[in-house]
């Protein structure tokens, strides 16, 4: 058994790269070892700024031996055969095998490959992996043709084993695999003058690096960044503004982290936090430090990669002039854009005139005057002032032509928001403006606030209806004007609000010229999946489907619940077997007899206690499922179809449907048909498996 | 390691420190190119010389021009007549990183003071057809340079690969001299005789050309010069690589210039205002034509690469 130990060190590593590029690389090489016939105990694969490490334990020393046998062409085949075989195989004739197979001789080569050095295999496959690396983007260097994300340096290829360690033999365009490397650039003793040092196994490379200031883990160094940030937030009375993403590139930008806090200058406080919080972020990939106290972000924690000699305060007042120079900037789009949306917010609205939204659906100032008129047909059905709805979507977009959303557009809608209230703007409308995106993802937060629904309807509305309209639908995996979201959040925000709303009739008020019933398609199977991860069953969603109304989809989904609750049950499941049963005997029958079996079943024709009992349990269901229905309560519906299975499990005991009598069997089969009928009132049960 | 290297006292100083340190890392000190342009990339020691096997390695100061960020010399760090210090060695050495952190020592950056980052950032020039892998580098998080491998210029591929810096000279020097506003630094030692600051050089020029970007060009004259510098490049490349003596002489750096031209001539006319969303593209796309051209034609040439061709005797 021997370990493993792989560094492969470059240039500076994009931070937002560097955490799939160790997977890529502990499984490329893992994958292609164990290919090779080798074994391992446990891999880890790691990342710093500089360096991509893989340390593999308990690999065996050498590969299994391999033995292929091949079926070669009958002993008494055409020559043509043999030759091609013996080809492919690479053996001469007396190297083949002669044997019985069924009635004839057949030739067969045996290839044994003996089992194969570590070291062999590990260069191999090793070589491969750089040479085939899935780098988002890669580069060439100096005048070699290797590509790799920025020029590779060195390579540390190292086996151990309890007799000690050896390089592997392996070079790849010119770079000599080694069990040498660096640690940090500018702490590690002797760094930037050739400060190289060797080690010996992974536990070693790892010891020497931290000594020469490189923590080779990103996620402790993820750890260390947030408790040196908490900490320095906590002593100053203030606290670090968890920020996941950003904590994993800035543990991918430092070797060594320091982080530093410093202070917003008081001429900044005033503006949005949101606005401090992304300048801050985007520009300089600082954490936001809030005081509790005011609720504002006062503070900023920026990560240095060194210790210094004056514990930071250099590097810290630079950090601190650059954010001001950034942070007038975003004070001097604050300040314009509020004087632009004082005065109404008009130099925006006229300037979105000049801005295409897609060049068959026109401006996006057409687009939101489309917008404005489908959210005042909107607005009535979610509990809206048809007024207000249109006032807020004629501004929603407007802060898309402010000079904030321009540097920041992760901003938009949110400076929406502040814009509409500086224009002194409805409350409802300013939250329409922040809100009328969302949700912008399966688990983003559904508007609620009546205007922000129409609206957010609106606009997504007259996307669906405008790209069907011009024939842009989503095909396979293709979809680039993301309509599967748009109409994934029409679906959220209709079920979440409990919007009673027939699209169809929604969709033929907007963008004209779109297949409505194509579209309405399109949303069930959106429908499906997303009720499919909700866990309701698929032919639950397609029993509710074949139903009247299947385009009101705050019914349709409070019937599937009620099915699926319903199956769910053993009453259910045996009902459905019996509404089968009925249904198939039926529709033999009907096809048989060439007539439809569906009205007139009479009491006095009923020959057993059993059909009687049937005849009676119908009327009482019929009589309880009819105002269930009309309510709309489909649990109580199913409670009273769910009723009818000991009937009906009795008639088929007891009774036969083709009957002698014509008289008898023609009843018994309408009353088949008021099953078939008391069932399909609820639910489409024939497309229920099982 | 030691860092006792004094600090600069001016802005020129630490353009001379540059200039002494690339030269004694072996690159050829050229001068500025004579013509407007946007960024030192422009200079044909750059565009052009990126080109071919030819080794090569040159370092110089680029005046450039953005009419756009013309602020009549008010604002403290945006201008729109700036100098870019530019290095470019081909192939890339092995050590760019270090050299580079070098010379930042040699204009006064201690490294155990200061936090030094590459940070990805990948250059792309749409006019240029040009694209690079790289980083802007970060000094206590202020990006101080453009760090870029040439992959692709004119649309060729590189080989061999060059290593491009970039320095914005202004906002580094105002950095190391510790100015906040850029009129403010002293341009001459302030011990001299005369001392001179930046704005004293510069104020009343970014006033005058501020007010001539944005208000007066005459843009009518501007697009004809663009249609013209367009033509001419075309021209010289489409004629006939034999001179009336029987020379082969390729006529790339004259239609460079054109190219150079004509890409100014379309910043003047984006900072006019009078060129609408869709044309831009279209705009770029007809510099970057003749920057294509221009490469297509120097890669003929001996300093691009070529096989010298004799004179047919």
């Amino acid at each position: 058994m021997a370990d493993l130990l792989i560094e492969l060190f470059s240039e500076e590593i994009p931070a937002r790269m560097q955490g799939k590029a160790a997977a890529d690389l502990k499984r490329m090489v893992t994958d292609g070892l164990v290919e090779a016939g080798l074994t391992y105990a446990s891999a880890g694969a790691f990342s710093t700024p500089r360096r991509l490490v893989l340390a593999v334990e308990g690999l065996s020393a050498e590969s299994r031996p391999v033995r292929d046998e091949r079926k070669g062409p009958r002993a008494d085949a055409p020559a043509a055969a043999l030759e091609g075989f013996l080809r492919s195989t690479g053996l001469t004739k007396d190297q083949l095998e002669l044997r019985d197979d069924k009635k004839a001789q057949v030739y067969f080569a045996v290839i044994e490959k003996p089992g194969r050095k570590a070291a062999e295999i590990v260069a191999e496959v090793l070589e491969a992996a750089v040479r085939t690396f899935p780098w988002p983007k890669s580069m060439r260097w100096g005048t070699g043709n290797l590509r790799w994300v920025r020029p590779l340096q060195s390579i540390i290829c190292l086996l151990s084993d309890d007799s000690g360690a050896a390089v592997v033999d392996l070079e790849i365009d010119g770079i000599r695999a080694g069990d040498t490397t660096e640690g940090h650039r500018f702490m590690a003793a002797g760094a930037g003058m050739g400060g190289r040092f060797a080690v010996s196994s992974f536990d070693d490379y790892r010891a020497k690096l931290w000594r020469a200031r490189v923590m080779l883990d990103a996620e402790e160094r993820a750890a260390h960044i947030w408790q040196g940030a908490t900490n320095l937030a906590f002593a100053a009375g203030m606290e670090a503004v968890e920020d996941r993403g950003l904590l994993a590139e800035v543990a991918g930008l430092v070797e060594w982290p320091v982080p530093l806090m410093g202070r917003i200058g008081e001429e900044f406080l005033h503006l949005p936090p949101e606005v401090l919080q992304t300048s801050m972020k985007e520009h300089q990939k600082f954490f936001s430090v809030k005081n509790p106290k005011t609720g504002r972000i006062e503070g900023f924690i920026t990560v240095a990669n060194s210790e210094t000699a004056d514990q930071g305060a250099t590097i810290l007042k630079g950090n601190q002039k650059v954010l001001s120079a950034r942070l007038s900037d975003a004070r001097f789009f604050w300040e314009n854009d509020l004087r632009v949306a004082k005065a109404g917010m008009g130099d925006w609205l006229a300037g979105l005139e000049a801005v295409t939204f897609h060049n068959k659906l026109g401006s996006q100032a057409d687009r939101i005057a489309r917008i404005a008129a489908l959210a005042r047909e909107i607005a009535p059905l979610v509990g809206a002032s048809a007024d207000v709805a249109e006032a807020a979507a004629r501004v929603a977009k407007a802060d898309l032509r402010s000079a904030m959303v321009g540097e920041f557009p992760e901003l938009q809608g949110l400076m929406g928001m502040y814009y509409a209230r500086a224009a002194g703007m409805d409350e409802a409308v300013a939250l329409a403006a922040r809100d009328h995106y969302s949700p912008l993802g399966p688990t983003d937060d559904v508007p609620v606030e009546p205007v922000s629904v129409a609206v957010a309807l609106a606009d997504k509305i007259d996307t669906l209806t405008g790209f069907w309209a011009i024939d842009e639908k989503p095909t396979g995996s293709k979809d680039p004007f993301a309509l599967r979201r748009a109409a994934l959040g029409v679906i959220r925000l209709v079920l979440v609000n409990g919007v009673r709303v027939s699209l169809s009739a929604v969709f033929a008020k907007g963008y004209a010229g779109a297949d409505v019933a194509e579209l309405v398609a399109f949303f069930h199977d959106r429908l499906k999946v997303f009720l499919k991860d909700q866990g309701i069953r698929h032919d639950v969603i397609d029993a509710c489907l074949a139903m009247p109304g299947n385009d009101d989809l705050v019914l349709l989904v409070k019937r599937a619940q009620a099915v699926q609750a319903f199956l769910s049950s053993e009453d259910g499941t045996n009902l459905v077997q019996g509404f089968k049963r009925a249904n198939n005997i039926l529709a033999q029958a009907e096809a048989r007899d060439g007539v439809e079996y569906s009205f007139g079943a009479d009491p006095k024709f009923a020959e057993s206690d059993a059909e009687k009992a049937l005849f009676n349990a119908l009327d009482v269901a019929e009589q309880a499922i009819a105002p269930a229905m009309r309510t709309e309560d489909f649990a109580a519906a199913m409670g009273a179809v769910a009723q009818l299975r000991a009937p009906i499990d009795a008639f088929f005991t007891a009774v036969q449907v083709n009957s002698d009598n014509p008289i008898v069997r023609r009843n018994r089969l309408n009353l088949l048909h008021r099953i078939r009928a008391v069932c399909a009132g609820v639910a489409d049960l024939s497309r229920i498996d099982g | 390691m030691a860092d006792t290297v004094t600090l600069p006292r001016s802005f020129q100083e630490i353009i001379l420190r540059l200039q002494a340190y690339w030269g004694a890392q072996g690159c050829a000190v050229l001068q500025p190119y004579d013509m407007e342009v946007g960024a030192g990339t422009f200079h044909p020691a750059t565009t052009l010389r990126a080109l071919g096997s030819k080794p090569w390695a040159a370092a110089y100061v680029q005046p450039s021009r953005r009419p756009t960020d013309g602020r009549y010399g008010e604002n403290p760090n945006r201008l729109q007549h700036y100098y870019q210090y530019q290095v470019l060695i081909k192939p890339s050495p092995p050590n760019l990183q270090e050299l580079y952190l070098g010379s930042l020592r040699a204009i006064g950056i201690d490294m155990a003071l200061h936090d030094i980052r590459f940070v990805e950032d990948d250059w792309e020039s749409p006019t240029l057809g040009a694209w690079g892998l790289g980083w802007e580098v970060w000094c206590d998080g202020m990006e101080v340079s453009q760090f870029t491998y040439f992959q692709q210029v004119g649309g060729h591929d590189c080989r061999p690969v060059s290593g491009e810096l970039t320095y914005g000279l202004e906002r580094l020097a105002m950095y190391v001299l510790g100015i906040d506003h850029v009129m403010e630094m002293p341009f001459n030692d302030p011990a001299s005789p005369i001392p001179l600051k930046y704005g004293d050089i510069f104020r009343q020029t970014e006033q005058e050309y501020s007010r001539w970007n944005f208000d007066q060009a005459d843009t009518d004259m501007l697009l004809q010069h663009f249609v013209d510098a367009e033509a001419e490049c075309e021209r010289i490349l489409s004629a006939d690589a034999t001179d009336k003596a029987g020379r082969r002489i390729v006529m790339a750096h004259p239609a460079y210039d054109q190219c150079i031209k004509a890409s100014h001539l379309f910043n003047l006319l984006d900072a006019r205002g009078v060129i609408s969303v869709t044309e831009r593209q279209a705009y770029i796309g007809r510099v970057r034509a003749l920057a294509k051209k221009c490469a297509d034609a120097f890669v003929t040439t001996e300093a691009g690469g070529a096989e010298p061709v004799g004179v047919a005797s």
